[in-house]
């Protein structure tokens, strides 16, 4: 098991311009915020970004916003960072706002190799607009479509060597899903311990979904 | 008693013990302070977390363990933390049994429209549409007049959170259950009468001979 550690510089070096990339975390809680501090330095530009939401000006993904790095943000909620609501009202930024459980499924979806999912959430509101609606036994549901991305950002508190992951508290949110559903997968550990220190049973995401781990911070010399 | 606070108490009695209750942000939040004594409940943050409580000191906050507007938060014993697909499958599944939500406007069919103001504010649903699709039961937890007059209308103007009809509505002024008939007139707060809901009021309101003031005592 070798080849699943890199450096900061080249992990964000394999994403191009243009990418479809999902980011976890919650208000910047469980987000990677070193490897979106190198999107930034690399200038990487005209970026899908697919995440709950956009935290705040000059920290998480509101970095991005700030550099105006992102063309299309497909999220759940902008109201914490009033620079994306100004980018998008003034045609910057193309938002596609979807309710926070449909953003959870359609991750899902793509990642367990489903063609969609129903909900019924949004039916009836500005959310169903362009879906199908179907009816099963007397309910109404909307068919909302799986959502892939290139490249999953993922925050994690821990990794072993294998590339076995564990979250923390409320920092876990949209991460183990994202790691489902992206054809290349980053993570980001605050720290990477022995195989073993890390139960079978305590593992969330399995590490064959791994593709990279971030080399850590040194701190003690 | 401050409007907010008045709002709070009221909606906290409707609480019962052992349920597994969402507070949305902003009012909505300040029910948990006003439980009545001998009532515990669940707190879920939509973030991933059953079991929230106030951090238990200043010094003790921990930066992954935040609410759903990324405050700091505590956890009591026995809590537990999710994903965000677990986390809005016990919303959409049945298995929350109260969230309090704050509200824009709310109409006669008993619509809540919370989640933007167009041509004005367009924060996102976030949970909001999960949460009122969802949950076994909704409370709308909002002042009664917004500076552009009334947020209990005849037809909501702005967008809809969900086609469901919230179960109470709780502002400073009454306590009002949207039913199949209309909006029904429940409790008044201490020293308003109907005729001043209703005077507040931009839509129809159904009122009984009897309308109860609010109980408020904790």
């Amino acid at each position: 098991m070798t080849g699943l550690m890199i450096s900061l510089a080249d992990a964000v070096a394999m994403i191009p311009d243009g990418a479809r990339i999902m980011i976890g975390g919650f208000l910047g809680v469980g987000t990677p915020h070193r490897l979106i501090g190198e999107l930034v330095r690399q200038r990487r530009r005209g970026l899908t970004i697919i995440a709950n939401d956009t935290a705040r000006p000059h920290f998480g993904i509101g970095r991005l916003i700030d550099e105006k790095l992102i063309k299309k943000l497909i999220v759940t909620h902008i109201g914490t960072n009033p620079e994306t609501q100004r980018q998008m009202i003034a045609g910057d930024i193309e938002v596609e706002l979807c309710p926070q459980g449909t953003l959870a499924e359609r991750i899902r979806a793509a990642g367990y190799g489903l063609g969609g999912v129903l909900t019924p959430t949004g039916v009836g509101t500005l959310a169903s607009e362009g879906k199908r609606a179907l009816e099963i036994d007397g309910r109404t549901f909307l068919l909302e479509p799986p959502l892939k991305a290139d490249f999953a950002l993922i925050g994690a508190h821990r990794a072993d060597y294998c590339g076995n992951l564990a979250y923390f508290l409320t920092a876990r949110n949209f991460n183990p899903i994202m790691a489902m559903a992206a054809d290349m997968v980053i993570v980001e550990p605050h720290e990477i311990v022995p195989v073993g220190v890390i139960g079978p049973d305590e593992v969330v995401t399995p590490h064959i979904l791994v593709d990279y781990l971030i080399e850590r911070e040194h701190h003690h010399g | 008693m401050d409007d907010k606070i008045l709002i709070a108490t009221r909606v906290a009695r409707e609480l019962h013990d052992g349920a597994l209750v969402n507070l949305g942000i902003g009012l909505p939040t300040l029910v948990a302070k006003y439980l009545p004594a001998g009532v515990e409940v669940f707190f879920q943050s939509e973030n991933g977390l059953i079991g929230m409580a106030p951090v238990p000191e200043a010094g003790m906050e921990d930066e992954y363990l935040t609410d759903a507007g990324g405050g700091h938060i505590g956890a009591i014993p026995g809590s537990c933390s999710f994903d965000s697909c677990l986390s809005f499958g016990l919303i959409r599944g049945g298995h929350l049994d109260v969230t309090v939500l704050g509200g824009l406007q709310v109409d006669e069919a008993g619509h809540l429209a919370n989640w933007m103001v167009p041509g004005k504010m367009v924060p996102g649903m976030g949970g909001a549409m999960d949460l009122v699709t969802g949950a076994k039961r909704v409370i709308v937890a909002m002042t009664h007049k917004a500076k552009t007059g009334s947020k209990i209308v005849e037809r909501c103007t702005m967008p809809l959170t969900a086609l469901r009809r919230v179960d109470l509505v709780v502002t400073e002024l009454a306590v009002i259950e949207p039913t199949a008939d209309g909006l029904m007139l429940k409790e008044v707060a201490p020293g308003v009468t109907p005729a001043q809901v209703a005077a507040a009021t931009a839509a129809k309101l159904l009122i009984p001979k009897s309308v109860p003031e609010m109980t408020l005592a904790t």
